[in-house]
């Protein structure tokens, strides 16, 4: 009788994770249908992390227009000084008496620099618990990062957003200029994931095609 | 042609430790290196090292250190030479003024992928690097004016390309 049970509870687990795979390839096939800019305005959520990380982010952050609004940051919370370049920034951009259009959120770091892989997976996971409520509770309709940790559990917290039916979001992802002929970590993983995967030096663009290569963009 | 007395040199390891680089810099090879190149000025920027060395470190040379500044970019205006830890940002900070620049590559690193971009980097001629412990000879042997401008990115590019992306034109 309880083997019946299990294998019973074994084919639904399974039936589970088979409806799960088919939604996530369904989900990442829909990237064409995507323009969230055509409502007049683009809510970014943007995944700074430490150091060169998030001068190149604000980089890139500088060149997009004011329709991309508002802005959620979201930075590692042993992280200090990300959050001051970004409000610093933030209030360069401000005209007049406008309020400012962005938030700046903290989730657990996924992993400090020479962490052992072993344990980041766990760290990561942690990060996760806090990153699904905060992309649920934003909804945001892009998603910028640019290979720190940091933006595996953000970026899978969107993926579930649209694995559940709930919405759609872009996932946009710019590997580090300091990537010349390999990928980080984030990006091997996020290749697969990402509706925009850009590279900023020809060699990576051969060797991964379907990444976009427009030249250095910071 | 930098006809001054002065010859200043600024050290970044933005907001890493690089304790293998202020010690290297501090070290009686290096400092006979920079004098005998004609440098008098040296401004350390330890990031978060466990250590700030002390005005009397480099004898020889006028030394000032410092953790952090809200920007570095007047030390980086006024210096003739940086040399820089290989990181994107300050990399790309010093190049985008025009300075000569030397990367030090940290080798204990885990794995160690910024020398890709130190390493295309000089390949086009816009730095040169090498590690702490080729770092004395380096400063002897360089040749700053091998060294090539240095164009800045195109994040419009970006906006451009993701305008259309998401609809917006």
């Amino acid at each position: 009788m309880s083997l019946s049970v299990f294998y019973g509870v074994l084919c639904g687990v399974f039936l589970a994770l088979l409806i799960l795979v088919l939604r996530l390839v369904t989900v990442l096939r829909a990237v064409t249908d995507c323009k969230p800019g055509k409502k007049g305005s683009v809510c970014v959520l943007v995944v700074a992390g430490s150091g060169g990380h998030t001068t190149e982010i604000i980089r890139l952050m500088e060149s997009l227009s004011q329709v991309y609004t508002p802005r959620h940051y979201v930075i590692a919370d042993t992280d200090k000084m990300s959050e001051d370049k970004i409000r610093a920034f933030e209030s360069s951009k401000v005209k007049g008496d406008s309020p400012a259009q962005f938030t700046v959120h903290r989730i657990p770091r996924s992993r400090e620099v020479r962490q052992s892989w072993s344990s980041s997976v766990l760290s990561t996971l942690y990060a996760l618990l806090y990153s699904v409520p905060l992309v649920f509770r934003l909804r945001p309709d892009m998603v910028l990062c640019n290979g720190p940790g940091t933006c595996i559990p953000l970026c899978a917290a969107t993926l579930l957003l649209g694995i559940l039916g709930l919405k759609r979001v872009l996932l946009v992802y710019v590997e580090s200029i300091c990537r010349v002929e390999s990928l980080s970590l984030s990006g091997k993983i996020l290749y697969h994931f990402a509706d925009y995967f850009f590279v900023q030096w020809q060699p990576l663009q051969t060797r991964y095609p379907k990444s976009v290569y427009i030249g250095r963009i910071v | 042609m930098n006809t001054s007395t002065m010859n200043s040199v600024f050290v970044t390891v933005g907001s890493t430790c690089f304790d293998d680089l202020i010690a290297s810099m501090t070290s009686d090879e290096v400092v006979k290196a920079l004098v005998d190149r004609g440098y008098t000025d040296v401004v350390l920027q330890v990031g978060r090292g466990s250590f700030v060395p002390d005005p009397q470190s480099c004898p020889g040379l006028r030394l000032e250190a410092f953790r952090f500044k809200e920007s570095i970019a007047e030390n980086i205006q006024l210096a003739d030479l940086i040399i820089s830890h290989a990181g994107a940002g300050s990399c790309l900070e010093a190049l985008g003024a025009g300075k000569p620049l030397l990367v030090v590559v940290n080798d204990k690193l885990m794995d160690n992928h910024q020398v890709e971009l130190a390493k295309q980097l000089q390949a086009d001629s816009h730095l040169l690097y090498c590690t702490c412990s080729t770092l004395s000879q380096t400063l002897r042997d360089m040749d700053l004016s091998t060294l090539r401008p240095f164009l800045r990115g195109q994040p419009q590019k970006f906006a451009s390309f993701m305008d259309k992306a998401v609809g917006l034109v």
